[in-house]
C-alpha cells in the first residue's frame, strides 16, 4: 500500500479517508487528500529537454520549480492539450512536490477503507502500477491512484 | 537529538572555534606578537577544550590538552620564552590537539600516534618533566600514560613557591558585568592566609570621578599552601576584565611587607568594600578617604604606600605605564569578545529558507513590475513609483540576506598553515605562509568548496613551485620559501591568489611534456601565457617523478574544473626565477548568477556569463558542414564546433540556419572551445538559481533553473554537458 495513504489513514479516526476526485477525459480518479497541497489553474510550462513525454515541463510555484506531470499521458491515455480549463493538483510525493495536470477536480469524498475494492486483475501494467483500488459511488467508478510512482525517477527505482 | 548529544555537539563546535583561535594566536606570536592578551587567548583556548573534554570524559584529549596547557602556562608566567622553536612545537601540538578533537568528535577517543612524542616535547619545554619523570619515558612509547599524569600532578607543587603575590586591578567591565571585587578577594582568602592591600592612588579628585569607572586595585599576599592554578581559578570568570598578575612570593616580598605595614586600614576598607557595592562608587565618597578633595595633590591614601615601600618608585611608574598599555592592548581582544557575544548560532536550514523566500520575493517583485508595465500604467504613476521603491527595498533585503551566508575566507585559510608545515616538512623545504585578506567575505558554499582546490594549489606551490633550499641559495634567495595566499574583492567577485617566490614555470619543460604527451603538436607556436596555461590541460603533470605530495594523478585540470564548477575562472602568471601566481576569480554567491538570456526554438534559456568568451553573428562563408548535422565555424583562422542549442536540448529536429541565429563562443572544461548557436540574445541579467533536483531530477544539459520577470521558469544551460553530449552525437552521426 502506498505510503501517502497509510499516513493519511493515521490522521483520520475509524478508518475514514478523505479523497479528492478529479476527471481525466470521461474517467474519474481520486487521490488521498492528505497528499494534496493545493489546486491551481494551468499556466504554461517550460519544456524540459530529455524528459519523458508525460512530463509537461516545469512551472513557477511561488518561487519553487514545480514539474508538471500530465496524468492522462502517465496513465496511458492520450496526452492532454493543456488549456486554461485544465487544473493542476499540487501534490506532495515523499520529499518532492509535483503538479498533476488533470481535466477538472470534481469532489471531495469521505469513504471508509472497506468501500475501496481491490483492483481486478487486468492485463494493463499501467493500471497495476498506479491504481490502488476502485470505489463504486452513485453508479460511477472512481479509481484510487497511488502517487508514489508518478515521477519518472521513482519508476526507475522500482524497476 | 537528546540534550546531552546536543551539548556535546555544541562542545565540538566550540572546540573548532577554540582551535582556530589557538592556531591564529600561535601564528601571531610566531610573527612577533608580544601582546599578553594573545597568549592569554591561546591559553584559554586549550584550557576550555580541556575543560569541555573533562565533562565528556574524553581521556586522550584531556591528557594531551593538560600537558599542552601546562607548557603554555609556563609561557604565560614568563618562565618559558616564546622563542621560535618553542612556538613551532606548540603549533605542531595544536595540530595534534585538533586531530584529537576531531577523532573524539567521531567517537574515537584513542591516542594519536604523534601525541606521545609531542607531549614529551611539551613536557621538556615546560620543564615539568624533570628527573623524576625519566622512568616514564619508555612507557610513553607504549601508550602508557600513567606516569605522565603523576608527573603533571607533582609538577606545580614541586616548583610551587611558598606563597604568591596577587595583584588584581579590575576594569570597569568587571563591575559592568555585575562581578564584585570584594567577593573575589574573599574567595581568595579562603585559599589560605592572605593579606589584602588596597591601592587607591588612582582614585581621582571627586570632581573628576567617573562613577562607572574602576580606580581601585588590590595586592594580595598569599602565604598559605596553595598553587597558582587555584589562585587563577578564583579569577576565571573575570578573565579579561581585570589585570591580574600572580607571581611567586620572592623578590617582591619586601614590597608586599612594606605595603602591609603601610598603616593603611586595609581590613576596614575591605570590610567597607564588601559591605557597599560597587566599591568604586560606594567607597570613594566615604570616610576612609577624606582626601578625595578637588586638589589633585597626591592623596594621602597612596602617600604612605609610596613613602613606606622600600622600592616604591620603580614599582609605581611601571604599574602606571603598564596600565594604559595593557588597557590598549586589551582593547582589541575585548572588542572581538564583545563581537563574539553579539553573534548567534542559527541552523543553516533556516538561513537557506530565508534566502529562498527572499529569492521568491525578488522574482515576485519582477513579475509585478512587468505586469504593471503591461497594464500600461505611466512610469510616473503612484503605482509605478511605489514599485520602484519596492524594488530598491527588495534588493537591499536580498543583499542583507546574502550577507548572512557570507563568511570570511578565514575559515578555509586557517587550515592552510598546517598544510604548509606538513608539506614543507615532507619535501624538506622550509616554507613560510603569508596570508592576506582573511576577512574577505564570500558565500559559505563557495568557501566549503574552495578548500580542496586551495589545498591542491598550495601543495603544488610548495612541491613544484618552490626550489630546493640549495637551488634557492644558489639563486641568492633566502632559504625559506614564501607561499602567499591572498583574497580580495574585485568587481563583484572574490579573487583569491596563491603565489610562490619559486623558480616560476619552466616553459621549455612544460612545452616538452605537452608535446611528449600529445597535448599539442611539436610545431605549435605558443605564447608564454599559452604555455603556462598548458598545465591546466587534463593529463598534464610536470613532476618528473610522481611524488606523494601533489602527483596523485590529479592535476591542475581538476583544480580548474572545480573552480569552473563554482562559476569561477583560474589563470596563471609566471615569471622565471621570481615565482608563479595562480589567480582565481569566483562569484560571491552560488544563489545568483550572471547570465545571458537567450532564446532557442521559442524557449528562453540562460547561459552563464562566465563561460562566454564572445558573441558573434555567424556569416554563411564561415560555417562549414562536416556531414550530418555536424558543423564548424571559422573564428580567427581556427575552427570550433558549432552546436545548435535547440537541437542539443531536443527542442527541434532540424538545425537552425546559422546566419539566422547568434553564436556564443564559449570556453568549456579543459579550455576547449565551442560555439553555441541560439536564435537570439535577449539580454544580460542576474538570475536567482533554483534547483531542478529538489522536485524533479537532474536533466542532462541543464545546470539549474531560474524564474524570469514574466514569472516563467527558464533553464540555465550546463554548457560543459551540452558540448560533451553534442560531441558524442557528432561521433554517432559521422
Amino acid at each position: 500500500m502506498n505510503q501517502v495513504l497509510s499516513q493519511g489513514g493515521q490522521n483520520q479516526a475509524g478508518g475514514m479517508k478523505e479523497l479528492i476526485s478529479f476527471r481525466i477525459g470521461a474517467q474519474e480518479f481520486c487521490v488521498d487528500i492528505m497528499a494534496i497541497r493545493e489546486i491551481r489553474g494551468w499556466t504554461a510550462a517550460t519544456a524540459l529537454p530529455q524528459s519523458p513525454s508525460f512530463v509537461k515541463g516545469v512551472i513557477n510555484l511561488r518561487g519553487a520549480v514545480l514539474p508538471i506531470v500530465d496524468l492522462a499521458s502517465r496513465l496511458g491515455f492520450e496526452s492532454t492539450e493543456a488549456s486554461d480549463r485544465n487544473v493542476i493538483i499540487v501534490a506532495q510525493i515523499g520529499e518532492q512536490v509535483v503538479g498533476l495536470l488533470v481535466d477538472a477536480v470534481s469532489d471531495i469524498l469521505t469513504v471508509t477503507d472497506d468501500v475501496i475494492q481491490p483492483t481486478p486483475d487486468v492485463a494493463s501494467e499501467t493500471a497495476k502500477s498506479f491504481i490502488r483500488g476502485l470505489i463504486a459511488m452513485d453508479g460511477r467508478m472512481i479509481s484510487l491512484i497511488g502517487l508514489d510512482r508518478v515521477l519518472p525517477d521513482m519508476e526507475l527505482e522500482a524497476a | 537529538m537528546d540534550p546531552l548529544a546536543a551539548i556535546r555537539e555544541t562542545f565540538f563546535q566550540e572546540c573548532e572555534e577554540q582551535l582556530a583561535e589557538l592556531e591564529s594566536g600561535l601564528l601571531a606570536m610566531e610573527s612577533g606578537d608580544q601582546d599578553p592578551e594573545t597568549l592569554n587567548a591561546v591559553f584559554r583556548a586549550v584550557h576550555s577544550i580541556k575543560g569541555g573534554a573533562g565533562a565528556f570524559q574524553l581521556e586522550a584529549l584531556i591528557r594531551f590538552a593538560h600537558v599542552f596547557e601546562t607548557a603554555m602556562d609556563e609561557m604565560r608566567s614568563g618562565r618559558l620564552a616564546a622563542t621560535d622553536p618553542v612556538l613551532k612545537t606548540m603549533l605542531r601540538a595544536a595540530d595534534v590537539l585538533a586531530d584529537l578533537v576531531r577523532k573524539a568528535h567521531g567517537g574515537d577517543d584513542t591516542e594519536h600516534p604523534l601525541a606521545a612524542g609531542l607531549a614529551e616535547e611539551l613536557k621538556a619545554l615546560s620543564g615539568a618533566a624533570g628527573a623524576d619523570d625519566e622512568g616514564g619515558e619508555e612507557d610513553w612509547g607504549d601508550f602508557e600514560f600513567q606516569p605522565m599524569a603523576v608527573a603533571m600532578d607533582g609538577a606545580p607543587e614541586a616548583e610551587g613557591p611558598a606563597g604568591f603575590v596577587v595583584s588584581f586591578k579590575p576594569r570597569a567591565d568587571l563591575y559592568a558585568k555585575a562581578n564584585e571585587a570584594a567577593l573575589l578577594l574573599r574567595e581568595l582568602t579562603r585559599l589560605g592566609p592572605a593579606e589584602v592591600e588596597l591601592d587607591a592612588h588612582d582614585v581621582p579628585p571627586l570632581a573628576d570621578l567617573d562613577p562607572e569607572a574602576a580606580y581601585l586595585s588590590w595586592r594580595v599576599t598569599m602565604t598559605g599552601e596553595t598553587d597558582e592554578a587555584s589562585i587563577r581559578e578564583v579569577f576565571e570568570f573575570v578573565d579579561g576584565d581585570c589585570e591580574l598578575d600572580v607571581s611567586p612570593l620572592g623578590g617582591v616580598q619586601s614590597d608586599a611587607e612594606g605595603a602591609a605595614d603601610a598603616g593603611f586600614d586595609l581590613s576596614a576598607l575591605l570590610a567597607q568594600a564588601q559591605a557597599d557595592a560597587p566599591p568604586p562608587i560606594a567607597v570613594a565618597p566615604d570616610e576612609p578617604m577624606p582626601e578625595l578633595t578637588p586638589e589633585p595633590a597626591p592623596a594621602p591614601v597612596s602617600a604612605p604606600v609610596v613613602a613606606l615601600n622600600p622600592t616604591p618608585a620603580p614599582a609605581a611608574p611601571i604599574a602606571a605605564n603598564e596600565t594604559p598599555a595593557e588597557a590598549q592592548a586589551a582593547g582589541g581582544p575585548r572588542k572581538t569578545e564583545a563581537g563574539a557575544g553579539a553573534t548567534i548560532r542559527v541552523d543553516l536550514d533556516r538561513v537557506d529558507r530565508l534566502i529562498d523566500l527572499v529569492g521568491e520575493l525578488v522574482i515576485n517583485q519582477a513579475v509585478l513590475a512587468q505586469r504593471v508595465m503591461e497594464a500600461g500604467l505611466a512610469r510616473a504613476s503612484a503605482v509605478a513609483m511605489g514599485l520602484d521603491e519596492l524594488e530598491q527595498l527588495t534588493r537591499e533585503i536580498q543583499d542583507s540576506v546574502m550577507a548572512i551566508r557570507a563568511q570570511p575566507v578565514k575559515s578555509v585559510f586557517q587550515r592552510m598553515p598546517r598544510l604548509v608545515r606538513e608539506v614543507g616538512a615532507m619535501v624538506g623545504k622550509p616554507v613560510r605562509l603569508v596570508t592576506e585578506g582573511e576577512g574577505t567575505e564570500v558565500d559559505k558554499t563557495v568557501i566549503e568548496r574552495l578548500a580542496d582546490p586551495l589545498t591542491h594549489m598550495i601543495r603544488n606551490a610548495i612541491d613544484h613551485g618552490l626550489e630546493s633550499p640549495e637551488k634557492r641559495a644558489a639563486a641568492g634567495k633566502p632559504a625559506e620559501g614564501v607561499v602567499k595566499l591572498a583574497a580580495f574583492h574585485r568587481s563583484g567577485r572574490i579573487v583569491i591568489e596563491v603565489s610562490d617566490d619559486g623558480g616560476g614555470i619552466n616553459r621549455e619543460r612544460v612545452k616538452g611534456i605537452a608535446i611528449e604527451k600529445g597535448l599539442i603538436s611539436a610545431e605549435a607556436q605558443l605564447s608564454d601565457e599559452e604555455i603556462d596555461n598548458l598545465i591546466f590541460m587534463p593529463g598534464f603533470s610536470t613532476a618528473a617523478e610522481v611524488s606523494d605530495i601533489s602527483g596523485r594523478g590529479v592535476g591542475m585540470d581538476v583544480v580548474r574544473r572545480s573552480i569552473q564548477a563554482l562559476g569561477g575562472r583560474i589563470t596563471i602568471t609566471s615569471r622565471p626565477g621570481k615565482g608563479s601566481t595562480f589567480t582565481m576569480s569566483l562569484p560571491l554567491t552560488l544563489a545568483v548568477l550572471d547570465g545571458m538570456v537567450v532564446s532557442a526554438h521559442g524557449q528562453t534559456l540562460v547561459a552563464p556569463i562566465t563561460a562566454i568568451v564572445e558573441t558573434l553573428q555567424p556569416k554563411a562563408e564561415d560555417v562549414h558542414s562536416l556531414g550530418g548535422h555536424a558543423r564548424v565555424i571559422a573564428i580567427r583562422g581556427g575552427f570550433v564546433p558549432l552546436i545548435d542549442v535547440g537541437m542539443a536540448l531536443g527542442y527541434r529536429r532540424d538545425p537552425l540556419e546559422a546566419t539566422q541565429g547568434v553564436a556564443l563562443l564559449i570556453e568549456g572544461e579543459g579550455g576547449s572551445r565551442a560555439a553555441l548557436l541560439v536564435d537570439a540574445i535577449q539580454g544580460q541579467r542576474q538570475v536567482v538559481i533554483k534547483s531542478l533536483e529538489a522536485n524533479y531530477r537532474q536533466v542532462p544539459g541543464v545546470a539549474a533553473a531560474t524564474i524570469l520577470g514574466d514569472g516563467r521558469v527558464a533553464l540555465i544551460l550546463d554548457i560543459d554537458t551540452i558540448v560533451t553530449v553534442s560531441r558524442g552525437d557528432m561521433r554517432k552521426a559521422s
